[in-house]
């Protein structure tokens, strides 16, 4: 269908009307939705606080037809972790990042923000960088006598006492100071480097996005993703 | 015999070159334990419970229910019926369990009732607050009224800096584990060697020798990680109830809540100038919030330029956000950031460019003068400030407007008590034992330089051993008083051990010890290098016994340290008028910091300290509501930090060399991170033309400014 000459058309408008006019909605609509935004969020919160007020009794497993059902108390599971089963007994409300620290003593990847924004925790899973807080172990356990999810986490990049190449581009460019988002910023960058060969500095700050440090460690971590993704593909920039 | 002076740093192989920190392998391999990794064996995990109110007073605490959930070993009470809480967060009780998840539970379990009591946490303005105040300072100096009178010029203006928190990425907390009598510690802390004084002053053990202190590597603590904590006390006495080791950190609302705010504080400034940009009279009103007991202090304002003739007046806004702990250069942003910003108001009123103005005004920074002066002229080099500088407000067309800002800042630094032993073994190894800690900032790479470049041995030669309590006393790691510290002792240990080893040398070199020196893994006769044994020659020659150096910061005047920073910062900023989103497109710091031990592990620090500021002048904040006195923002969705991509180019500049390094050592943590802020709003006024009057510069902020007379869009 043609398009209909309209006098209301913004096209039709001058390019200078326009652009101010497009200004001020902007600027209203940001401003709307800060505020909005500031409400919404009290009143979640307001919410949450009730609701963990009324959680007074674990509720009971629903049981669906004759589907075995899991938990809430503990079950034995198996992961595969660093190319190694694992087996053990633990809720099934267990993060997959509990799990490792806790169960496994695997504490490379870190318990920061636990609810899936700061990347501390982050490891491979099944090739893809993974928030292990918001994975639930059972989720990626071995399920109906399939394997389960391929889990590798930072202990599992070099043997004890060796260095991987991204680890090392780390250390050589001071990419760390507390050290404590380091494991999750090595293995964002190692995923990525394992399936980008040829990223631009700009494709490797929006990989790298989802990973937050305090210390402020980003120059050095720009340098060491540089030089990884070098170092990765055998010195070929 | 070896003399403890700092050598030349022409001389030196490895003091002022950039080496990688020592730890770093450990870390980026993701093996070495914090605090938060250790898992003891048959540990149970802690977990506490929060008041839910900004201001109540504890009515009772029933822990029946919890004490019969499963997997649950021990509870404690932390603030007893009839005490009052003081903000949401503050503790209240703490449980152990088999499992993190029965501990959660049982905590919910915990039945508290409280009686609910007003509460403040708005800190917007004095006149507000009621009784909530407490004027903490009112000082003249001169003759303001005449002063700002007989001015040319007079710019006035309000300004300052909300309250952020520390948000250490590891958690405040530990695992405690008894042995008999013996506690164990291992505390994520900036006080290895002051923790076992205060948990034997809680009564939890019969001397503080029984108390032992581990911190390998910690995640971050920014000054809020000096105490025991009532957590660390109530984990101790839990792991005694329960017999068991327990692990308790806080989770990460707890973390944002209760464990350590930087204050806030406004100033409505009024300050005079000559025509021709001569500073003549300064007075401010300020005040802040620095929780309930107007913890924080009062500012000395104006900031490094000291305008003879002031008066100031600060008060304090008691409030329920928190507790206020030391912040990196604890009040510096923010006196910084007012000071910084007024005289920037006052450039911009006199038509000045505002690096002219610093200049014109440079001897009133006192003894740091000729630094300021060359740290301005150096960082305008670095950021072409002379051709990029435009007068307020980008007149160019589209909504992007670009400026730029300056600001200078100024820290002591000194060096906190240190002590150190240095052992040189037969076998020739070499190894420092200092109580001190690594917060990330480097000191062990550096205790583990100084201690090789004393003995002439390569880095690697050389074993560190810091975070223990069992090791020689040291300082808490705060106020950038750390590098200080562990220097001097280092180097006066280094020293001691290898003068005594040269001594046991020397008749096999037909030499006096004196002329001995050792350098390139020898002991030879200065001058003669032939004449030489290598170290591990030199070192067999012990027999059985090793050898320990001490070595003590010393008090008062150390010839090896000193204090007194000064640095100088510029920001280029895009402002984008459409959404109000500032962007740094450049940061350029100049930092002095006497005498740099490890130059990479140095610019590390002022990098940090620059996205640090980048960070709490665009995004952080820590946002309270009024009704119901709970922080909106406890997690890391909404308490914003700055990301890889969030910021352009940061440019680091040591002043380093002749009239530097004979200052010996100063501390850097804090300095770099005080002027980003004053810098990025100096930018953001001459981008739009007009002030946003407080960080952090969110959009919402922006917008209202420029809707004020002046803007440019």
């Amino acid at each position: 269908m043609a398009k209909k000459e309209d006098p209301k058309d913004p096209e039709s408008k001058s390019k200078e009307e326009l652009d101010k006019k497009r200004a001020l909605r902007r600027r209203e609509f940001v401003k709307l939705v800060g505020g909005t935004g500031v409400a919404a969020t009290a009143q979640v919160l307001a919410g949450h606080q009730l609701a963990s007020a009324a959680t007074t009794t674990v509720p009971e497993p629903e049981v669906v037809g004759s589907a075995k059902v899991i938990g809430p108390g503990p079950a034995t599971m198996t992961l595969r972790v660093n190319g190694e089963a694992k087996k053990l007994t633990i809720e099934p409300r267990v993060t997959l990042l509990d799990a490792l620290r806790n169960h496994l003593d695997l504490t490379g990847a870190k318990k920061v923000c636990d609810r899936g924004t700061c990347g501390a925790c982050t490891i491979i899973v099944n090739g893809k960088p993974t928030y292990a807080c918001g994975v639930l172990a059972i989720e990626v356990a071995d399920r109906g006598g399939k394997p389960g999810a391929d889990i590798r986490t930072i202990e599992g990049l070099a043997p004890e006492g060796q260095l991987h190449a991204v680890s090392a581009s780390f250390v050589e460019n001071d990419a760390q100071q507390c050290g404590f988002c380091t494991p999750g910023f090595v293995m964002s960058c190692k995923a990525y480097l394992d399936s980008h060969h040829n990223p631009t500095l700009e494709e490797m700050k929006q990989a790298l996005g989802g990973n937050l440090c305090r210390c402020g460690t980003y120059v050095g971590v720009r340098n060491a993703v540089v030089q990884a993704a070098m170092s990765m593909k055998g010195g070929h920039a | 015999m070896a003399d403890y002076h700092w050598p030349p740093t022409d001389k030196c192989s490895l003091i002022g070159r950039r080496i990688s920190r020592l730890d770093g392998p450990w870390k980026s391999a993701g093996r070495i334990k914090y605090s938060y990794d250790v898992n003891r064996p048959n540990m149970l995990h802690g977990k506490m419970v929060f008041s839910p109110y900004a201001h109540a007073k504890v009515v009772s605490i029933d822990t029946s229910v919890a004490e019969k959930m499963p997997g649950v070993k021990a509870v404690e009470i932390m603030t007893e019926p009839g005490k009052e809480v003081f903000w949401v967060g503050h503790e209240v009780a703490a449980v152990a369990a088999e499992t993190e998840e029965q501990a959660r539970d049982a905590a919910r379990r915990i039945q508290v009732r409280y009686e609910k009591l007003p509460h403040l946490v708005s800190d917007v303005a004095p006149s507000k607050a009621g009784e909530h105040t407490k004027q903490l300072a009112e000082q003249t100096d001169g003759n303001p009224d005449q002063a700002l009178q007989q001015a040319e010029v007079i710019s006035e203006g309000e300004y300052g800096a909300s309250v952020i928190t520390h948000c250490c990425l590891e958690a405040h907390g530990q695992v405690a584990e008894w042995d008999g009598d013996d506690l164990t510690l291992y505390a994520s802390t900036q006080n290895v060697s002051g923790i076992p004084g205060e948990i034997a002053k809680a009564n939890i053990v019969s001397s503080a020798d029984k108390v032992r202190v581990l911190t390998p590597v910690m995640g971050g603590g920014f000054g809020s990680k000096f105490g025991a904590d009532s957590w660390g006390l109530a984990c101790a006495r839990l792991a005694k109830k329960a017999g068991r080791p327990i692990k308790m950190m806080l989770e990460r609302d707890q973390e944002l809540m209760a464990a350590g705010e930087r204050p806030s504080m406004y100033a409505k400034v009024k300050v005079g100038a000559k025509k021709d940009g001569t500073l003549v009279g300064w007075q401010s009103e300020s005040w802040g919030t620095g929780g309930p007991d107007a913890q924080g202090g009062a500012p000395n304002l104006p900031y490094v330029v000291r305008i003879p003739d002031r008066r100031v007046k600060h008060t304090a806004v008691l409030t329920n956000i928190g507790p206020a702990r030391a912040w990196r250069a604890p009040n510096h942003p923010q006196m910084c950031v007012i000071t910084m910003s007024a005289l920037d108001d006052l450039a911009a009123k006199l038509g000045m460019d505002p690096v002219d103005l610093l200049q014109k005004n440079i001897q009133m920074t006192g003894q740091l003068a000729k630094t300021y002066s060359a740290e301005l002229e150096k960082a305008s080099q670095l950021m072409d400030w002379k051709s990029k500088w435009h007068p307020r407000g980008d007149k160019t067309s589209g909504p992007i407007k670009k400026g730029l800002g300056v600001s200078m800042h100024t820290w002591g630094g000194a060096g906190h008590p240190s002590n150190c032993n240095c052992v040189i073994q037969p076998d020739g190894s070499v190894s420092v034992s200092l109580g001190s800690q690594d917060l990330g900032t480097g000191t062990r790479t550096v205790i583990g330089i100084i201690t090789a470049e004393t003995m002439g041995l390569p880095l690697e030669a050389v074993k560190v051993n810091i975070g223990d309590s069992k090791y020689p006393a040291d300082g808490a790691s705060g106020g950038s008083t750390t590098v200080g510290g562990v220097s001097s002792s280092t180097r006066r240990a280094a020293t001691a051990a290898l003068n005594q080893l040269l001594e046991k040398v020397a008749p096999s070199l037909d030499a006096k010890p004196d002329d001995l020196e050792a350098v390139d893994g020898e002991i030879r006769v200065k001058g003669n290098p032939s004449k030489a044994i290598f170290w591990k020659q030199a070192c067999a020659k012990l027999g059985t016994t090793p050898i320990t150096g001490t070595g003590q910061r010393q008090r008062g005047n150390d010839d090896l340290l000193s204090s007194g920073v000064g640095g100088a910062q510029m920001a280029e900023v895009s402002v984008d008028t459409e959404t109000g989103i500032v962007h740094v497109d450049k940061l350029v710091a100049v930092q002095d910091c006497g005498l740099i031990i490890d130059l990479k592990t140095a610019e590390s620090q002022v990098y940090g300290a620059c996205i640090m500021g980048i960070t709490y002048s665009l995004f952080e904040e820590k946002i309270m509501d009024e009704q119901t006195g709970r922080c909106l923002n406890a997690d890391l969705e909404f308490y914003k930090l700055a990301g890889i991509g969030d910021f352009g180019d940061i440019v680091v500049h040591m002043m380093t060399g002749p009239g530097y390094d004979e200052r010996g050592v100063i501390g850097l943590g804090e300095p770099p991170v005080i002027s980003p802020g004053a810098a990025i709003s100096n930018a953001v006024a001459n981008a739009i033309g007009v002030r946003v009057p407080t960080l952090p510069l969110t959009p919402d902020k922006v917008f209202a400014a420029l809707e004020t007379k002046g803007a440019v869009a």
